[in-house]
Parts: C-alpha cells; sequence; structure tokens
C-alpha cells in the first residue's frame, strides 16, 4: 500500500466490517483491510491482469463492469463501498453514486483533485494536465470525467448525499488551506 | 516445468448395496470407474473431485499404458506443475451413475432379467450423480473434499456437492455453466433426443438385443451438440465457408467444411457413445434447478452452501451465458457466501472450458495455490 489516499481510506473502516471495493486493482487494499483490520469483502475489476493479481493476493474479487451498475449487490449489504481514484475514469458516475450509497451504509471515494494549482496552471499555459496524480497525455487517458472538490461536492449535493469526512492531500501530506487549490487527492466519506 | 501424470489406471469401485434414484427408482447394486492422479497426503485434506460434462469420463489426465493415444480429457488442467497440481492435490476422475465408460448405466446387466438394463435403467439426475459420487468419497475414505471442479454439466456437480454435501467440501468451483437451463438450452436438447428415439434402430431402447445402435440418432444430436458448443464467431474463424471440394456441388453431398466438421464429430460419436445414456443426461441437464425446491428462490436454495466459489463464465458462450453464472454469484452473495467471479472475454464459446487460455489458467493455478490444506 503505497498510495497515500488508500492509508486515509484503511483508517476509516472499522475492525470487522464488510467492504465492496470497485476497481480494486490487484486488491492490495482489501488485502490490508483484512490483515490489519479484520474487515472482509469483495473487489470488482474489469481488468485480466489485475483480476488474476487478486486471486495470487487470495482476494474475492468479481470480474464485472462498473458501468452497469451494482445489481449483484443488495441494498444496505456493506459497511463501506469504496471507489478509489477510480471515480474519474466513469462514465455514469451519477448512476454509480446512486448505486454505491443504495449498496454500502457508507462510499468512500477518492479521486485527483483537477483544481490543484499545477493543473490549472498548465490549463492557463494551454496545455491538458500532466502530474504524478494524472500522468497520462490527453490521447491516452483512462479518465473521462475529471473534476474538483467542488465538483464533486455539487454532484453529492444534487445528489441528496451528505459529506462525513473529506481528507485532501498532496504528496501524501494533508491540505487544510485552500484544499481545492493546493490539494492533488481528495478522499471523501459519504452517506445517503 | 509442467507435466504430464504419465501412465494412469482405471480402477472399478463396487459397491454391493442399493442405490436409490431422484425419481424414486432403485437398482440392487453399482459400479462406478474413477482414476486418480498425485498422492492423498495424510490428513486425506488435499482431494478434489472432477466431474465430467456430457460426453467425458474417468479419464481426466495421463495415458494409458496399452493405449498412449487416448490421454485424459483435462490433460492440460491436471498434472504436475500444471494449475490442478498432482503434485500438491490428490486428483480423482470419475464417470458418472448412468453413464457409458463402465460406470453401471443402460448398457450394464440388469441382475434382475440377465440382460442389459437399456430402456430400464432409471432416469439419472444431477443429484443421483453426486449421491453416487459420495459413496466413492466414502469408499476412498475422503471425509471433505479440499475442491470439487468441473465445467458445464460437470459444474452443476460441483455446484450439487456444495448443496447436497455442505460439510464435505472446501471449494467449488463452477466453469461455463448455468444453476437451470433455459426454454432454449431445454429446446436443444430435445431436438436431440428425438433425433434417437425416432431413429428405427432405437427399438423403444432396448436395441442392444436387436445387436444395432441407433446410430443416425445420436449422430445428429451430436452435431447439433456440437453447434451450441462453439461460438458463431468461432465457427467462423475456424470453418467460414471453406469448401471441401473445388467448387459448389449443386447437390446434397458435403460443399462446405462446416458440414464436414459436423458429419465428422457426429460419426466418431456415434461410434463410441451410449444412446440410452445420451438421453438420460440431456434429462439430467433439463431437470437440474436446485432452486425448484425453493419456489425458485436461487438465493434460498444457496442458503446451505458452505464452500468458497469460484465461478467462471466466457463472454463468447451462448450456451450457458455469463448472465446465467452473474445469477449464481448474486445468489451467493445474496448469503455473504466467499466468492470470486471470472468473466472471461474468450472466443472459444462454451468449449472455451476445456481450452488452454493463459488467462483461465493463470487464474485457476493462482486460486487452487490458495487453498489451504
Amino acid at each position: 500500500m503505497t498510495r497515500p489516499d488508500l492509508e486515509a481510506i484503511a483508517q476509516w473502516v472499522a475492525p470487522g466490517s464488510r467492504v465492496l471495493d470497485l476497481g480494486c486493482g490487484d486488491g492490495s487494499l482489501l488485502r490490508h483491510l483484512w490483515e490489519q483490520h479484520q474487515a472482509h469483502g469483495y473487489g470488482v475489476e474489469i481488468d485480466d491482469a489485475e483480476v488474476l493479481a487478486c486471486l495470487k493476493n487470495d482476494v474475492n474479487v468479481l470480474q464485472l463492469d462498473l458501468e452497469s451498475g451494482l445489481a449483484l449487490f443488495q441494498g444496505g449489504s456493506f459497511d463501506y463501498v469504496i471507489l478509489s481514484e477510480t471515480l474519474q475514469t466513469i462514465h455514469r458516475i451519477e448512476l454509480l453514486t446512486r448505486e454505491m450509497l443504495r449498496v454500502g451504509k457508507e462510499a468512500i471515494v477518492s479521486f485527483p483533485n483537477f483544481g490543484h494549482w499545477r493543473a490549472r496552471l498548465q490549463v492557463l499555459a494551454g496545455r491538458m494536465p500532466v502530474s504524478d496524480e494524472l500522468p497520462h497525455q490527453w490521447y491516452n487517458t483512462p479518465n473521462v470525467h475529471l473534476c474538483t472538490l467542488h465538483d464533486f461536492e455539487d454532484l453529492c449535493a444534487k445528489l441528496g448525499a451528505k459529506i462525513r469526512e473529506r481528507v485532501v492531500l498532496h504528496r501524501g501530506r494533508p491540505v487544510s488551506v485552500l484544499p481545492n487549490l493546493l490539494g492533488s487527492l481528495a478522499v471523501y466519506r459519504v452517506t445517503a | 516445468m509442467a507435466g504430464s501424470v504419465g501412465i494412469v489406471e482405471a480402477r472399478r469401485a463396487v459397491f454391493e448395496e442399493p442405490f436409490r434414484f431422484r425419481s424414486g427408482a432403485q437398482i440392487p447394486r453399482f459400479e462406478l470407474m474413477y482414476e486418480t492422479y498425485g498422492t492423498l497426503n495424510a490428513a486425506r485434506s488435499n482431494a478434489v473431485l472432477v466431474c465430467h460434462a456430457l460426453n467425458a469420463s474417468h479419464h481426466v489426465a495421463g495415458t494409458y499404458a496399452d493405449d498412449p493415444g487416448n490421454v485424459g480429457w483435462w490433460d492440460n488442467l491436471v498434472g504436475p506443475g500444471k494449475p490442478l497440481d498432482t503434485e500438491r492435490f490428490f486428483v480423482i476422475g470419475n464417470n458418472y451413475i448412468g453413464g457409458c465408460f463402465g460406470s453401471t448405466g443402460p448398457t450394464s446387466v440388469n441382475p434382475a432379467t440377465g440382460k442389459p438394463y437399456g430402456a430400464d435403467f432409471p432416469v439419472v439426475t444431477v443429484e443421483d450423480w453426486v449421491a453416487a459420487q459420495a459413496r466413492l468419497a466414502d469408499h476412498l475414505g475422503i471425509e471433505r473434499f479440499a475442491a470439487v471442479i468441473g465445467g458445464s454439466l460437470g459444474a452443476m456437480q460441483a455446484l450439487q456437492w456444495a448443496l447436497a454435501y455442505p460439510e464435505r467440501i472446501g471449494h467449488s468451483l463452477v466453469i461455463a455453466s448455468t444453476p437451470k437451463l433455459s426454454a432454449q438450452n431445454i429446446a436443444f436438447n430435445e431436438v436431440a433426443r428425438q433425433a434417437i428415439v425416432t431413429d428405427p434402430d432405437f427399438h423403444g431402447g432396448h436395441y442392444y438385443e436387436h445387436g444395432v445402435v441407433p446410430a443416425r440418432g445420436l449422430r445428429i444430436a451430436r452435431m447439433i451438440g456440437h453447434i451450441t458448443y462453439l461460438s458463431d464467431d468461432a465457427m467462423m474463424e475456424k470453418f467460414g465457408r471453406q469448401l471441401r471440394r473445388a467448387a459448389l456441388g449443386f447437390d446434397f453431398d458435403i460443399d462446405f467444411e462446416i458440414e464436414s466438421y459436423l458429419r465428422y464429430q457426429g460419426d466418431k460419436f456415434s461410434t463410441y457413445f451410449d444412446a440410452n445414456t445420451y438421453l438420460r443426461i440431456t434429462k439430467a441437464l433439463d431437470y437440474y434447478d436446485p432452486a425448484g425446491d425453493f419456489g425458485g428462490d436461487l438465493a434460498k436454495s444457496f442458503e446451505r452452501a458452505r464452500a468458497a466459489f469460484l465461478v467462471v463464465s466466457f463472454k463468447s458462450d451462448w450456451r450457458f451465458a455469463p448472465a446465467r453464472s452473474r445469477a449464481m454469484v448474486k445468489a451467493l452473495l445474496d448469503n455473504r457466501r466467499i466468492v470470486s467471479y471470472l468473466e472471461l472475454d474468450a472466443p472459444g464459446g462454451h468449449d472455451a472450458f476445456l481450452l488452454e487460455d493463459p488467462r483461465y489458467h493463470g487464474a485457476l493455478a493462482a486460486y487452487f495455490d490458495s487453498i489451504d490444506l
């Protein structure tokens, strides 16, 4: 677990809880949550290589497309539904966010902040931003829906979702002053 | 390095006790053919049962000393260093009851008449197969399987094991399967059955006494089956519209390669497979529906299961499409069971479960590795 948002997420997960990790990658967060918090659950991942990595990591993984929603999961069947640095790759964000709030008692969402000053500066300079958090070029990025802290908070308001807690980070350190400008990564706890 | 289990020997387990079928019918004694690969450990905790689908047998891996060309049907999966590693697991293949490869079935002699059972052999079900396999497990001194694995109809047995004997199975690997047949699936089976029973050589199922087999019916049944095992794309890629002869014949002999392939498969099948067994297997498929006793509620029918599951489907499989596997995954999730699910974008159609796709076999290897013995 090297990604700073995962540390923040892990701190919020209560011991023994049930977790659904959407876009779980190689399953290292779930493995960490199991080993450190005895929290168990499932990962959802679409990429063949990542699914294999999950199985090697001894993590329950379901190869499903998040774009079709979470129809396989009953309402309120998880304590936490996690979407870490995956939001920006989703086409139907409204649908998925609603689904997360249906399936989980709480949703935990992290994403790169497009409002960070370096991103703003690069756009001002006339180019799409490329950074540690946004490493891709515009033509090969998997990201389709980049947003800022304000944008995400507006979406939560529109969906009637309550933001319980927010951590904004830059290079792994918390940012408390001007977070939408100085933070490059945001992590939210949201409930219905 | 992955290798073969080498020369293997088929064994016969004899049960001098009655077997009662789900239908209520009973036979006084029965035998089951099986093979084993690898070594049962001291704790007897490393046994894996492999269940076969329609036309396969207990011969899962390796070859026979007197028939070196006869390689087991899942040899690419089972062996030393292979995904189901025989250096770690004790693997058992079996031919189900009602089969035609040596286990008691329609071709066996009915002790009451001294003649083959033929049409008098009971209709078998997936539940019957699993109940008989449990007797085989007792016979081999295996209290609990580390895993039961199968593809298609074999996977129905792996599922049924988890439902019928929840304490006797650690992991259930359900590949390219469905918790029940659709109307279309049953329709294909009925066409196959009609091909057999309307063959003049069928004689109401007592063809052994007439010294004939309903080869024409079996042949057509098999041809229909093969069409459903391949995807449209896979068939097009393999055969296209390639001609078998120099130009169109303007007659009803073979024009296209696909016709030649189907005829060849049908002919081959009709020489070694028993028509009465074929009829019964298709019925077993049609009848299987664990949710049936629970008002159609699959989740309720899965409540009994304790095993961890690996469910695998293939996107090009239109016979048992991924949605059927997802229904099983949902039923397991509803019961908070341990499950992983793979939905592979493999081109092989239903038959993909027999092929050696690195993603598929890699996942099975990783899954088997993670099983604690």
